[in-house]
């Protein structure tokens, strides 16, 4: 024991005496409590359970144990105590910054660096009643001060198999602009009670006073001031809801075709769609023309195999069943020809405005014809569908892939977080990861998924990053986040295998992938291919025509982290151009 | 560029002509003139040492008119520097003959440039066109998106990217947008005061009094509201300059923040008839049309070297619609033969075929796309099939229900 003191006296050469005198209270055997110091204990104890009242349950030596921690101040022990005994809430950092606590502080960090001081700092504050749990919660405390994050070092994936957590799923909501994508998203969040009627109805009045009353529900969606006058989604909104058996990110995706961009970012973090069709008169026909087409063909081209149709507006059709009949044909027809497999394929009648089945059945006696499940219920038999083909496990278990999606300042505690969806692979808290292309490490501090803090998340999760020690700069949108001992590689020039939808000669083209967007040249078309067996018809074509599949070499006007199996958009002049795979 | 003296013989094009580069776009047209084993004569500084009697060491820097015989040239973009290496090729009282020398033309100083195999048609096309001074149209655009804006100038024959203004914006998030905002006003402001200081207004307007067209192109509203952020602040700081330059100013719509969407943005019709007639929208306008007809695969259109040269032998280029579209590129070739080849082709459809030639600049996004082809693009009078000499083993496909390769 002695000798861990010397050890740790050494960094207090100023404060000595006050160093000795804590040796002193140990040596007395741990209780250095004053009568005055009882007293005040006892009177704080009851003050304190006052002001928490019944619904904590913390017991009086916990209470004791804080108090003595916050030098008796009732206040601050009661909002500690509330804070970490109901666990969703994040734990209070911000302690006041006293002289014992720091120089726990210190002495912890030298802990870390030499493991036989551990053992001294853990009987060094035995003189405190009920030292021992106190020691846990001055453990937990230093490990977040100090810019070392402590790593828990869980094997993840036996984490999550052991968790039994809920399915996860993300599905993005594409479909042509004003059909309706983000009314019904704000329907449905509406009635699974996410968001609650007072808001609506401030967002109503809102709305009402410039004179969109219909936009109220969009509005839960579209927050940001430029969406809401302009009444269209600029960029993917992204928010939650639970059901008995999954757990659902909303990726909710702008229908104009000036933000085709930012919805190939959303729909790359997607594992189904659901394509929103206005069925009122010349609407969908306007529609198949324009992004309803594009999007189908981007979802697909980007891996998306299974679409949940919800065709919209039924109410200013009467609910009819001739139009929904039409409509299902004809998107079918297209859809198939686009390469989605029919089985794939489900066709929702719903009515976002009004909420008619979106979570409850239709109400409408026209309706009648229609008596198969509602929109969320057709969500829950896709991710049943997809989970069944694969497994979360199967592509946790490869590298840590992550491409960032959105890179911001997520309060005061944590100056840099990014987001995006894990491709592949795990990450837990305190685990170090390099972001490319920039080559810079950086350490994971915190991470939440659907805004709650969790120790772990797996491929699959759209989880926000809390990292410290890097700096801003070397984070861009659409960069890739990898484990450090398996760095992707970065290369200016691939060939790729691609599906033309647009004639293709070499040409410039911004190439896509994620929120990745990158300037670009085709610069040789290789050959072109048989779309089933994959062999070279032609060689050296002059064009690709719409349709035909193509292998063709692709110049970055920088390197970027681009790895072969990855899919990716070319676009020009403002329309998708064709879908390829990279080869290397 | 003024032409100062000319002496060039119609016949065999031997002889010199001495220009005066006036402004920096000069220094591309004599960057395109300018070819190895030409002779350049220009004013030049030169470290000179003299060894006296006694064996001390004395060196000086003279300025004297050097002619060299150029050997290679360096032309840099954004400054519109022209550097040009060669050997001195006449006996000088302080420079010998065949010693190394790099001549830097500057603006404002007199050059005399002769050429080594005598002046061919494409040069002379070349002269009189730097030499003409009657149209010298500008303008500025800004090619922007969230967090990202490419300040360039447009000029007759050359498209400079200025500055490219890069700030991170977060996006939209639940309870996160201000951020958001914050960032895209920080990026507003920085761009603003960037796209200032490179128009250098106070300036210009002193010089000439005709206001630059400036140009702001994005995809969505960014480009409106930059318009607007920039009105507020013209009229917040009182910058006349600024305000006075308001009313130039256009909005347009670009499908990606990058440089190369400035040719969709300049093929558009409202922005077509205020620059009419500049070299640039009508280039823009001719890489359409080939573009459209390669569309339709008609086998009317045809890119590349071989391909090109094949249908010109055919006598597909000729009179009647056939074009022949060709980057000035391919007369930088440092390779006199290269140079020879392309020379040839242009004289022959120009003459020969009685077909219309159109050299585009590869500083021009129009050049930049007719790089992408090979630099040299026809379009037919007539079809012609399998100019690539590939066979077309098209066997017929099996449409089978299996999962494509992609």
């Amino acid at each position: 024991m002695p000798g861990h003191h010397r050890a740790k006296a050494i960094g207090y050469d100023d404060d000595d005496i006050y160093d000795e005198d804590e040796g002193e209270y140990e040596e007395e055997g741990g209780d250095a409590m004053t009568e005055e110091d009882r007293e005040q204990m006892r009177v704080c104890t009851i003050q304190v359970k006052e002001a928490l009242g019944a619904s904590v349950e913390v017991t009086d030596a916990q209470i004791q144990e804080s108090l003595w921690h916050y030098y008796y101040d009732v206040g601050k022990t009661a909002t500690y105590l509330k804070n970490k005994h109901a666990p969703s809430k994040p734990k209070p950092l911000a302690q006041p910054k006293k002289k014992t606590t720091s120089r726990f502080d210190e002495a912890a960090s030298s802990a870390a660096h030499d493991t036989k001081a551990t053992s001294g700092l853990k009987s060094k504050p035995t003189h405190k009643p009920n030292g021992d749990k106190l020691v846990d919660s001055v453990d937990k405390l230093t490990v977040e001060e100090t810019p070392r994050v402590k790593s828990k070092n869980l094997n993840v994936l036996e984490e999550f198999r052991k968790s039994g957590m809920k399915r996860m799923a993300s599905f993005v909501v594409i479909g042509h602009v004003d059909h309706g994508k983000s009314t019904l998203m704000g329907r449905l969040l509406y009635d699974l009670k996410v968001i609650d009627q007072r808001s609506v109805d401030k967002l109503k009045k809102e709305a009402q006073t410039i004179g969109k009353s219909s936009f109220h529900l969009a509005w839960v969606m579209d927050e940001t001031s430029e969406e809401r006058s302009r009444g269209v989604t600029i960029d993917i909104a992204t928010n939650y809801f639970e059901t008995e058996k999954t757990m659902f990110t909303i990726l909710d995706a702008p229908g104009h075709r000036d933000f085709i961009p930012n919805m190939i970012a959303g729909a790359s973090q997607a594992d189904f769609a659901i394509l929103v069709i206005d069925a009122s008169t010349n609407s969908f026909e306007a529609g198949l023309k324009g992004q309803t087409k594009e999007h189908c063909l981007l979802v697909r081209s980007m891996g998306v195999q299974r679409l949940v149709i919800a065709v919209n507006k039924m109410d200013t059709v009467s609910w009819s069943q001739e139009r929904f009949d039409d409509i299902s044909q004809q998107m079918l027809a297209f859809l198939t020809a686009a390469n989605f497999v029919k089985k794939n394929i489900t066709f929702i009648p719903c009515a976002g405005l009004t909420g008619e089945n979106v979570t409850r059945k239709i109400a409408d006696p026209n309706a009648k014809w229609y008596t198969r499940g509602t929109l969320v219920e057709a969500g829950e038999t896709a991710v049943e569908a997809i989970n069944a083909v694969q497994p979360t496990e199967r592509i946790a278990e490869k590298p840590l892939r992550m491409t960032i999606d959105n890179v911001f300042r997520g309060g005061i505690q944590n100056p840099i977080s990014i987001s995006g969806r894990i491709d592949t692979g795990t990450l837990q808290i305190g685990d170090t990861i390099t972001a490319m292309p920039a080559n810079e490490t950086a350490i994971i501090k915190a991470i939440e998924v659907a805004d709650e803090p969790v120790d772990w998340v797996v491929a699959g999760q759209i989880p926000t990053l809390h990292l410290a020690d890097i700096d801003p700069v070397h984070l861009r949108l659409g960069d890739v986040v990898c484990d450090p001992k398996f760095p992707v590689k970065l290369t200016k020039r691939f060939t790729c295998k691609m599906l033309a939808f647009e004639h293709v000669f070499p040409m410039a083209v911004d190439v896509y992938r994620g929120r990745l967007q990158a300037e670009g040249k085709v610069r040789n078309l290789e050959g072109l291919l048989n779309k089933f067996t994959g062999e070279t018809v032609k060689k050296n074509p002059r064009i690709v025509k719409p349709g035909e599949v193509a292998r063709v070499v692709v110049v970055l006007e920088r390197e970027l982290p681009l790895e072969a199996g990855t899919r990716i958009v070319l676009r020009a002049e403002g329309s998708t151009v064709a879908a390829g795979l990279l080869e290397g | 560029m003024r032409l100062l003296k000319s002496q060039i013989d119609q016949k065999d094009g031997s002889g010199f002509a001495t220009l005066l580069p006036e402004e920096l776009e000069d220094m591309w047209h004599a960057y395109n003139l300018i070819q190895p084993s030409d002779r350049l004569r220009a004013r030049a500084i030169r470290r000179v040492t003299k060894t006296s009697d006694s064996g001390s060491v004395a060196s000086q820097r003279i300025t004297l008119d050097l002619t060299i015989s150029v050997t290679s040239s360096d032309f840099d973009i954004g400054s519109g520097q022209l550097h040009v290496a060669g050997k001195v090729a006449s006996e000088n009282e302080h420079v010998k003959l065949g010693s190394h020398h790099t001549l830097d033309l500057e603006l404002q100083r007199k050059f005399t440039l002769e050429k080594g195999d005598g002046w061919d048609s494409v040069a002379l096309e070349l002269l009189k066109e730097a030499c003409d001074t009657e149209k010298r149209a500008e303008l500025w655009a800004v090619v922007m998106g969230e967090g990202i804006a490419n300040i360039c100038v447009i000029t007759e024959h050359q498209t400079i990217l200025r500055q490219r203004v890069e700030i991170p914006v977060p996006r939209k998030r639940k309870g996160g947008l201000d951020g958001h905002n914050k960032a895209m006003e920080k990026f507003f402001s920085i761009t603003l005061s960037t796209l200032l200081r490179n128009l250098d207004l106070g300036n210009a307007s002193a010089q000439t009094d005709k206001t630059v067209p400036l140009l702001l192109a994005s995809p969505g509203f960014i480009a409106q509201s930059f318009l607007s952020y920039l009105k507020g602040e013209a009229t917040r700081t009182t910058n006349k300059p600024l305000l006075a330059l308001v009313p130039s100013i256009m909005v347009a719509h670009s499908s990606s923040p990058h440089v190369h969407s400035l040719s969709e943005v300049l093929s558009s019709p409202a922005i077509r008839s205020t620059l009419s007639d500049t070299k640039y929208a009508r280039e823009t306008a001719l890489m359409d049309k080939f573009h459209s007809l390669l569309r339709q695969d008609d086998g009317r259109a045809w890119y590349g070297p071989r391909e090109v040269e094949r249908a010109v032998d055919k006598g597909a280029v000729g009179r009647g619609g056939g074009v022949l579209l060709i980057s000035n590129a391919l007369f930088r070739a440092q390779n006199i033969r290269e140079r020879k080849r392309w020379v040839g082709l242009v004289d022959r459809v120009r003459e020969v075929e009685g077909g219309e030639v159109r050299v585009l600049s590869s500083l021009h996004e129009s050049g930049k796309r007719l790089e992408g082809l090979g630099n040299v693009a026809a379009i037919l009078t007539f079809p012609l099939e399998d100019l690539d000499e590939e066979e077309g083993v098209t066997g017929a496909q099996v449409e089978e229900e299996a999962d494509m390769v992609i």
